[in-house]
């Protein structure tokens, strides 16, 4: 499996292959998020939201064989798209390996200018769910 | 008279700039309309020349000043033509307005099991504030409901009144979904239970002629900032006899007549509700805004509005996935409208990514869109500076985003 800053920098390229045509990066994120694995049905209830989103954000993980599996999903297809490029980072990684990923890709795309700074706050809140969801298991692991 | 709309445009500073490298269209101006060069020369000149405060100083500047901000409050009584200017307060916006209403005549008139009316349409600064008093005070809040076009039912909101109504509070034109409800009818059905009537005119004021005196309403509470004018400012308008029987809103300099330590006496209206130092910069240069206003003509602005509105219907109806929402046969010009199996926030940023400026999501106002069954909308909305050619682009880029899930 390549590596946080691997993928990274992958992602990075891709962004900068669209240029600074903002219409076509947010066509690509939405492409994203049709590819976002399906959500299980069972999941989708209040206490999976992701407070602090503008738009609705289920996530939920679980643990295999010390790595964590992440499942989220969103009523709006740009967040869709915005977490597939998450999951694309941080997905099936160990607990540790999650909680001391430097997130750069975020600023390196210009994510603040493409889904704006009132939104900017929602992403980061998916970024702190997450990394919570990783210090649960990592406490899990060492108890 | 038609209006010269490039000539206009030239007026707006703001208008001439470019947004993710396409020319900005600017349609969100049920949040805030942009302001001509007049006010910002007003601001500028104010700080520039004037600047001291008001009602105190025995000295040219603040002497001036004072007579620049009572101009603006006679502009305004004439803008609405209500009795008199003491009726004017200047206060932060409508919201405040209508919480002012609710702190002072709310708290000394309205008691246990009395009766409070609103409607559906309503934005949220004319819901919280009446809950928070009905719980305080033991009131009750009663709701008009609404047709599925986004209209109230009128014969509902007559079986609502009785002589517990002690107000009804209703918004004169919705900021979701565009609707002018027919407040003559409203304000003289509660009259004859005796109940006073506060109108939101946030959304109203702009688009349509405001005479307070033939509406016989007793409030209305509007903002600067859909006006043309500066952010920050707001005006509430009341019948003299109501707001002297009303205790102040707020305590300190300016609202007092005397102060013991045993005792204060109040200022007189409309002073006793404008308590400390007021926003005197943006009251100033609001006069700039209802002189260009007035200059235009209302009928003239209005017109031109309407034409915007029916041609974007025209234009989208035949969009492949469009939902109107609101569909009244009496609206400013809002056009709310969602797109078959898309969420609203991403008609937003792809019509963003269009350089064109709209609003999206519930626009303050939950219990309608719960009502209506959806999450929000996407709401275009327009001013007198908007362009048939911008509908255009509008309506290309709304079909051109629609076509993703509607093929």
């Amino acid at each position: 499996m390549s590596s946080i800053k691997d993928i990274q920098d992958e992602i990075v390229s891709e962004f900068e292959i669209l240029g600074d045509d903002k219409e076509s990066t947010i066509f690509y994120i939405m492409e994203l998020g049709a590819s976002l694995d399906a959500f299980p049905e069972e999941e989708r209830k209040e206490e999976n939201i992701i407070k602090g989103c503008q738009s609705k954000v289920w996530l939920v993980a679980d643990e295999q064989d010390g790595k964590i599996n992440y499942k989220a999903d969103s009523n709006t297809d740009i967040t869709k798209g915005l977490i597939s490029l998450l999951l694309r980072v941080l997905n099936n990684r160990k607990p540790e390996e999650i909680l001391n990923a430097e997130l750069d890709f975020v600023s390196r795309i210009g994510m603040g200018s493409i889904i704006g700074s009132q939104r900017s706050n929602g992403f980061a809140s998916m970024i702190k769910q997450i990394k919570l969801y990783a210090l649960a298991f990592q406490t899990k692991q060492n108890v | 008279m038609s209006l010269n709309i490039d000539q206009i445009r030239g007026l707006f500073p703001v208008l001439h700039q470019e947004v993710h490298g396409k020319p900005l269209i600017y349609l969100d101006n049920a949040a805030t309309t942009q302001k001509p060069q007049s006010v910002l020369d007003a601001l500028s000149t104010y700080y520039s020349h004037d600047n001291s405060n008001i009602h105190r100083g025995a000295h040219a500047l603040a002497d001036r000043a004072t007579r620049y901000y009572e101009e603006t409050r006679e502009a305004v009584q004439e803008f609405i033509n209500s009795k008199e200017s003491a009726e004017i307060i200047f206060t932060k916006g409508t919201t405040e307005s209508i919480n002012l209403v609710a702190q002072t005549f709310g708290r000394k008139f309205i008691g246990k099991d009395d009766e409070i009316i609103i409607s559906t349409l309503e934005h949220h600064s004319n819901i919280v504030p009446w809950q928070m008093l009905c719980e305080e005070k033991g009131a009750i809040l009663k709701i008009i409901p609404i047709t599925e076009s986004g209209e109230i039912i009128f014969e509902e909101f007559q079986k609502l009144l009785s002589p517990k109504t002690k107000l009804v509070s209703i918004v004169h034109a919705s900021n979701a979904l565009g609707t002018i409800n027919p407040v003559k009818k409203i304000i003289d059905a509660a009259h004859e239970v005796g109940a006073k009537v506060l109108l939101d005119g946030a959304q109203s004021t702009t688009h349509l002629e405001i005479d307070v005196q033939d509406l016989d309403c007793d409030f209305l509470a509007f903002s600067a900032h859909k006006l043309y004018g500066p952010t920050g400012l707001g005006v509430l308008y009341g019948k003299r006899e109501i707001l002297e029987a009303m205790p102040p809103f707020l305590g300190g300099g300016e609202m007092i007549k005397e102060v013991t330590f045993e005792k204060t006496t109040y200022n007189v209206i409309p002073f006793k509700f404008e308590a400390g130092t007021p926003n005197i910069a943006d009251v100033i240069a609001f006069k700039s805004s209802l002189d260009f206003i007035k200059g235009l003509g209302k009928k003239n602005i209005k017109n031109h509005e309407d034409d915007l509105l029916a041609y974007s219907n025209e234009l989208l109806t035949s969009v492949k996935g469009f939902i109107p929402v609101g569909t009244a046969i009496e609206k400013v010009s809002v056009l709310s409208f969602n797109i078959k199996d898309m969420h609203p926030f991403d008609v937003g940023v792809m019509l963003d990514a269009n350089g064109i400026a709209v609003r999206t999501g519930h626009h303050c106002t939950q219990p309608l869109m719960k009502r209506l069954g959806i999450d929000g909308t996407v709401r275009a909305s327009f001013a007198v500076y908007n362009t048939k050619l911008e509908i255009e682009k509008l309506a290309e880029s709304v079909a051109k985003i629609a076509r993703i899930k509607n093929k």
